[in-house]
């Protein structure tokens, strides 16, 4: 018999929060023993998503931390086993010097796998490879009755593509099995170009995104008029092995900022700053600049709290999709939306899109762009002006990412979402006592 | 502290050892402690599927060999026949082993229940003297090895609140005590071990998150007291100076304490 702990949890963006009691399972029979108490719970791994999708104020949050055991490894095939909450830092840990990488990779590798699945993380390379589903080849699925099911493309398949991006409301994924990528060196060989406005920007994605594995763009979120969504491309592949490579793991070596930072430390005026200097430190273009993968793909884990830098208010990350066919437009229209708003998009990254997994209803890309971008959650406007926001993306035949959410409204998630209703319809066949549910779930009404 | 010459802690290769009760995040950690010290390991454990699990783990993460078995500590009667197994298998290389397998049970019932108080001293216990007492003439024999003990320090006074298991631990203590004592001359170290409040599912919800160590805190303490081949550790070292305290209140005082 495992205890449990009352705990207050958030999401990496430190809003929401609620009140829960949190199980730690250590073995596959502790898990099943938290799924026969009868309570309602939902599984959680290192809590990075940003909003309310990893826990449950009307009940337990599993914390998958210790179910992190690698079940095997191929090294002809490539094939891994592992437990839902074996970590992407982990997994390179172990098999970067042994020639392996993660075929897709979230901005920071301290996600679980069963989080990246129920999230369907994309990566860099989403133009190329799709998302994380893609190379999934199946998984086990303990289900609310206490079944363990395989699932894969050909065996319930159905329950295959629900869980994919399902935001671990279909069961909790015990252990899945991914196809990893060869890795001559830990290096991305890097190209920088500078464009001096979205235009520019979504030219440079046209013309040279296929010669690129990896591509995104930093862009500047607060700048208005010409220089309107002024970016930094950010495109390359993987480097060969030579002499000025290696296959060297990540540092583990983090530094951790003090709870101590004020809101508005952020704030238009200082971003709007930053952005400027880190527009014109990088070159109009750049060739072949060899980085490490972990400050590639990862710059940010070196500052292990930074979510504090947004204080204890805490702040939303807005990411939406559109479609390439009047995607530009929409994208404009949001920039402009946010250049003229009080609320300046911080960090802002954009990325083109390859095509989206059309089996899975709730799997966030499609083809065409994305932007991501942090809002600091300082006032009830907030919320209002992104309701305005979601309107213009839905109009545009746009989604919002359901994994980084914390404030979409139950209506908007049903036109962004065409394949919703089946969704809902197999939630219900195989969670028909509504056992798992987080605070999203019942904010988009996916539970009732 | 010691300063007589320990064996270096790194194997050289081609030693093995095991881990009975494998499945605790006590012996995970420590397994993995060994695995990084170039130990090859047995792992065996009564839930055999998770074993499995905890070993492909460790040879995965680590490159060593790590097997599997089945082991309960309750069923006495195959523990001749699975020392025998186990030692068939490593020969002469059999490096050590570690008793890391132990049951809480529910204190409250054992009180007044003889099924459960039996359960906790039998597979605390009895298990353990059964296992050890045919592990043992290996050792002798080989007049090398260590024998680490994972006992506890509820083993160290007995407690109202705990008593059953804490009767179970402080005979395990006091057998690995007289062993150590009678392994000496033979070259064999005994090694025990006595946790305080250690961050696992025994303490989950029972104790503040953050009065408990981690596990991994105990791996690394055995892997130097293994190193060291000291005596008896507590982890974390506080716990010595805690329970040189309770052991020390007078019994007229103590019976009257909440404990």
């Amino acid at each position: 018999m495992t205890g449990s702990i009352e705990k207050r949890l958030s999401g990496w963006g430190r809003y929401p929060s609620g009140t829960t009691e949190v199980c730690r399972p250590e073995r596959l029979s502790d898990l099943r023993e938290c799924l026969s108490e009868g309570a309602s719970l939902v599984a959680r791994g290192l809590g990075r998503s940003y909003g309310d999708a990893a826990f449950n104020s009307a009940g337990y949050t599993i914390l998958t931390e210790r179910l992190n055991r690698f079940v095997a490894f191929d090294a002809e095939s490539g094939v891994l086993d592992c437990e839902a909450g074996v970590t992407v830092d982990e997994i390179l840990s172990v098999l970067v010097p042994r020639g392996f990488f993660l075929p897709v990779v979230p901005g920071t590798k301290y996600v679980t796998m069963g989080g990246a699945l129920a999230c369907d993380v994309h990566g860099k390379n989403h133009h190329k490879d799709g998302s994380l589903s893609r190379h999934v080849t199946d998984f086990r699925l303990l289900t609310p009755s206490g079944e363990l099911v395989l699932c894969s493309r050909e065996k319930h398949a159905d329950l295959f593509w629900a869980t994919v991006g399902g935001l671990g409301l279909t069961g909790i994924v015990t252990d899945l099995r991914i196809k990893l990528i060869p890795l001559e060196s830990s290096y991305v060989s890097v190209d920088y170009d500078r464009a001096e406005n979205i235009d520019k920007a979504i030219e440079l994605f046209h013309e040279s995104d296929e010669n690129y594995k990896y591509s995104v763009a930093w862009l500047d979120g607060i700048v208005g008029g010409r220089s309107l969504g002024r970016s930094v491309l950010m495109r390359g592949n993987p480097a060969a092995a030579g002499p000025a490579t290696d296959l060297s793991r990540h540092s583990s070596s983090s530094f951790s900022l003090p709870d101590v930072f004020p809101g508005f430390l952020l704030n238009r005026l200082s971003v709007s700053a930053f952005n400027t200097v880190y527009y014109r430190k990088h070159p109009r273009k750049a060739r072949d600049v060899l980085t490490h993968y972990e400050s590639f793909f990862f710059p940010l884990d070196r500052l292990s709290n930074w979510n504090r830098l947004y204080g204890k208010k805490g702040f939303l990350q807005y990411q939406f999709a559109v479609p390439y066919e009047g995607g530009r437009e929409a994208l404009i229209e949001v920039l402009e939306l946010f250049t003229k708003s009080r609320y300046g998009m911080f960090l802002a990254v954009l990325k083109r899109f390859g095509p989206g997994e059309a089996s899975s209803a709730l799997s966030f890309p499609m083809p065409g762009y994305t932007l991501a971008a942090d809002l600091p959650c300082r006032d009830a406007g907030v919320f209002d002006f992104l309701n305005e926001v979601d309107r213009v993306v839905s109009a545009a035949g746009g989604r919002i990412y359901l994994g980084k959410d914390a404030r979409l409204a139950a209506g908007a998630v049903r036109e962004m979402y065409k394949g919703l209703d089946a969704w809902l319809e197999l939630k219900a066949r195989v969670d028909p006592d509504r056992r798992l549910t987080s605070d999203l779930a019942r904010r988009l009404e996916l539970v009732p | 502290m010691s300063h007589r010459e320990a064996r270096p802690p790194e194997s050289n290769g081609a030693e093995t050892v095991l881990i009975l009760g494998a499945t605790s995040m006590i012996a995970r950690a420590t397994a993995a402690a060994f695995a990084d010290a170039g130990y090859d390991l047995i792992l065996a454990g009564r839930d055999l599927t998770e074993v499995e699990r905890v070993a492909a783990d460790i040879s995965i993460r680590h490159g060593v060999r790590a097997g599997a078995d089945r082991f309960d500590a309750l069923d006495t009667d195959d523990h001749e026949r699975f020392v025998e197994a186990v030692t068939g298998e490593t020969g002469d290389a059999l490096a050590g082993v570690v008793v890391a397998f132990g049951v809480l049970g529910d204190a409250e019932r054992a009180a007044t229940d003889f099924d459960q108080a039996h359960e906790i001293i039998a597979a605390n216990y009895v298990g353990a003297v059964s296992v050890l007492t045919h592990l043992v003439p290996y050792f002798e024999r080989k007049k090398s090895g260590f024998i680490v003990g994972i006992s506890s320090v509820s083993g160290d006074r007995g407690r109202g609140s705990i008593y059953t298991y804490g009767s179970a631990k402080g005979g395990f203590s006091l057998y690995l005590q007289g062993l150590r004592n009678r392994l000496h001359k033979s070259g064999v170290h005994v090694l025990t071990v006595k946790p305080g409040f250690i961050d696992t599912r025994m303490t989950y919800g029972a104790v503040k998150p953050g009065m408990a160590a981690e596990p991994a805190a105990v791996a690394r303490a055995i892997i130097r007291a293994v190193r060291k081949k000291s005596s008896v550790i507590y982890v974390p070292r506080i716990w010595r100076l805690i329970m040189f305290v309770i052991r020390n209140i007078p019994e007229p005082i103590f019976k009257r304490l909440e404990l």
